[in-house]
């Protein structure tokens, strides 16, 4: 049986939120997740915080505490380097969480496993990561519990055959899992021996799985196989531009090769991209901070055309310096990077035998595209709000709806139907006066001052009596913020029989929003 | 089964379909609320002066799974759009053209079965006989909001009286809508629409108006 090395980056979620924020790790730091301390760093401990503390109780022992949320993609995505680095010295690894991976121990390395481990904590630290323990032992739980015992960029090394007295000396602590251990402590149980002096069967009615599992464990069975994996493909694409090229059209033409790549190498994988990030350096930037950079989504998936079209309509409003359109190009573009950020299987996406889009539209809409720019081709998509306008969006023709609010969500103070038949984009000023010519208002409860008798839709229209109303429905938008507005909507109906919805504004002016046409 | 004969004819009709060369007056499907007034058809051009119409006219084929577009139409109402009937799955909107809507419209009508145009200009007999030859061709129909020189039906909507609102209470909830289809110099075709219906419903059958008479007042409408 193979021996299992188990390295272990104690406080991962904290050095990664710190990496993440290009701050050294010595600062007290402290990931939080419901208002609970998840973990610390060493400097936050000394200063008295520890896990599953409050906050607020974390904050008072050491005010200048960084706080980050607990985000677990954040730590799997800074774990990965780890691992390269690892996979790099020692092929198979198994990822166990982040913080902590499990490989087979080197049987021929020189020097034996202490030397091994130095390696691999040599290399860590060639990374950035300071703090590297390297257990070595027969089995996983073993290693692991090994790695816990080790010191920093250290190893701990259980030899061949003594697992079983090692672990028996273990505090019930090394379990990690607070309740299991509150129990065991009020059994009486205090080292890992004495659990393992129970019988099984009531060791596993009582405790569970896990439990009956680490009971094995410390009786000399239940090792467990590592699942190694398979080092991930290089999915990501660049192309290099010798000498840079400052003209969007050249770029693109020059891109068609590698946007080729990019979908070949996907295809190989019997994959498709549906989210990509397409990444500009401008001559002379660092490869770390590129000049323009956008996600773009598509609503199916992306071949080697759409991929060139998204970095042609990027570099175009980067060159123009669009507000919010990925960046801003300023000298020429030295290097065009392509990452597939979400990829799903082509299966899922694959077209049914008699043609699942039309490839006329596509074609037909990119020569519109083509003539007025992709952002002028919208698709109308319904969402939850209470404005009429609110209550629809339009989406680029090729991007994919994001931040849409839920339409099944009560809405108080939304119109009840039918819906107006022309919603204005941007609302027309209106001007509604009451009997005698005395403005119409809303007061705070939401009452109406005053009945409209007549009232002028259009900015340059007539002034029409009205015929009949009802309203208001009174909405307070972000009456918690300074940007807040009170407004009231109203249905009138002019002599002439036709519908507005005409929207009260405090202190005192009147929109049209819509039309019921 | 059919009849011989209707088969033929309705083979030569899949054929020429499938040649391209769509039959210009092939008809399309058509809302059923306006079955008696309006017959859309393939290649041919219509006005209409309401936005609730213009929908109208774009919820048939929709329902039938064809595409649609608007052109220069800022104030499209996606609710109102769905509630006729119109998926918006295959809905593409250019709000705002600018000079080239011409253009655009040209470009759309490859694409869509029913392009919906709100024109920013005049347009020329040239124009837009330049755009019906490739309506024919492609076996689409244009929808305009506003006039468009020999469309086929002009549709107008008059005396629009809304029910289930009163002074400061109740909400819009119904419409009679008087519709009048003009084709040419035959007589006008004209038909009271509840649109929408009390139940909300977009698919009321109209009843047929002598054009003479008058149209009855609406209970509780001002």
């Amino acid at each position: 049986m193979a021996r299992v090395m188990v390295v272990w980056c104690p406080d991962w979620p904290v050095i990664a939120a710190l990496a993440d924020e290009g701050l050294p790790t010595h600062l007290p730091a402290a990931v939080f997740h419901a208002n609970i301390v998840q973990a610390g760093n060493a400097a936050a401990r000394t200063l008295g915080v520890r896990r599953g503390m409050r906050r607020r109780d974390a904050q008072s022992r050491c005010p200048e505490l960084k706080v980050y949320p607990a985000t677990p993609e954040r730590d799997a995505r800074t774990f990965e380097t780890v691992l390269t680095a690892v996979e790099e010295q020692h092929p198979g690894v198994a990822p166990l969480r982040p913080g902590l991976a499990a490989l087979r121990a080197p049987r021929r390395a020189r020097g034996g496993e202490p030397a091994a481990a130095a390696l691999l904590a040599e290399r860590l630290v060639e990374l950035g990561v300071w703090d590297s323990r390297v257990g070595v032992a027969d089995e996983l739980f073993t290693a692991e519990q090994a790695a816990r015992l080790a010191h920093e960029q250290d190893c701990h090394i259980v030899a061949p055959g003594e697992s079983v007295p090692f672990l028996r000396e273990l505090p019930v602590e090394a379990i990690d899992d607070a309740d299991a251990i509150s129990l065991l402590k009020r059994l009486g149980l205090r080292t890992l021996g004495e659990l393992a002096d129970l019988p099984a069967a009531a060791v596993r009615d009582r405790f569970g799985p896990k439990i009956s599992w680490v009971h094995r464990v410390v009786g000399g069975a239940g090792a467990v196989p590592l699942t190694t994996r398979t080092p991930p493909p290089e999915l990501a694409r660049h192309v290099d531009f010798e000498p840079p090229l400052d003209n969007a059209e050249t770029i693109s033409f020059s891109v068609r090769q590698t946007a080729d790549a990019v979908v070949a190498g996907l295809a190989a994988q019997q994959l498709v991209c549906t989210e990509v990030r397409i990444e500009a350096f401008c001559e002379g930037s660092s490869y770390d901070d590129p000049s323009s950079a956008r996600d773009w989504l598509h609503p199916r998936w992306f071949t080697a055309a759409d991929l060139v079209d998204r970095l042609h309509w990027q570099l175009q409003g980067a060159m123009r310096n669009v507000k919010g359109r990925g960046g801003d190009i300023r000298s020429p573009i030295s290097r065009i990077l392509f990452t597939p950020v979400t990829v799903v299987p082509d299966a899922v996406h694959a077209d049914g035998l008699w043609g699942g889009t039309d490839e006329r539209v596509q074609r037909g809409i990119a020569r519109v595209q083509g003539m007025l720019g992709h952002e002028a081709v919208v698709v109308p998509v319904l969402q939850g709000g209470r404005a009429p306008a609110d209550r629809q969006a339009l989406v680029p023709w090729g991007e994919r709806p994001t931040g849409l609010r839920p339409a099944s969500h009560p809405w108080p103070g939304s119109i009840p139907p039918p819906a107006p038949a022309r919603v204005f984009a941007s609302p027309w000023p209106a001007e509604v006066a009451g009997a005698g010519g005395r403005p119409v208002a809303v007061d705070a409860r939401g009452a109406v001052l005053g009945e409209p008798t007549r009232f002028r839709p259009e900015p340059r229209g007539d002034w029409l009596p009205v015929a009949a109303w009802a309203g208001p429905w009174p909405v307070e938008e972000l009456w918690w913020e300074s940007g807040g507005r009170r407004v009231a909507r109203f249905q009138v109906v002019g002599v002439d029989g036709r519908a507005w919805l005409l929207t009260w504004e405090a202190p005192g002016s009147w929109w049209t929003e819509a039309a019921y046409d | 089964m059919a009849s011989t004969p209707d088969l033929i004819a309705d083979l030569r009709t899949r054929m020429a379909r499938l040649e391209d060369s769509t039959p210009s007056s092939m008809p399309l499907a058509t809302h059923p609320a306006l079955a008696g007034l309006v017959q859309l058809r393939a290649g041919a051009s219509y006005s209409v002066d309401s936005a609730t119409l213009a929908l109208a006219l774009l919820a048939g084929p929709s329902r039938a799974g064809s595409w649609c577009a608007a052109v220069g139409v800022s104030d499209f109402g996606a609710e109102a759009a769905v509630a006729l009937g119109v998926d918006l799955d295959r809905v593409v909107l250019v709000p705002d053209p600018g000079e080239q809507w011409l253009e655009v419209t040209a470009a759309l009508v490859d694409v869509a079965t029913v392009v919906l145009v709100r024109p920013a200009g005049r347009v020329t007999p040239q124009a837009a006989e330049k755009l019906a030859a490739r309506l024919r061709k492609r076996g689409a129909a244009l929808v305009c909001w506003g006039e468009w020189p020999r469309c086929e039906v002009r549709l107008t909507a008059s005396e629009p009286a809304w029910a289930g609102v009163g002074q400061g209470h109740g909400h819009l909830r119904s419409r009679r809508l008087l519709v009048e289809a003009r084709r040419g110099t035959a007589p006008p075709r004209r038909g009271a629409l509840w649109f929408p219906a009390e139940d909300q419903s977009w698919v009321s059958e109209h009843r047929p108006v002598e054009p003479a008479s008058v149209v009855a007042p609406v209970e509780g409408v001002a």
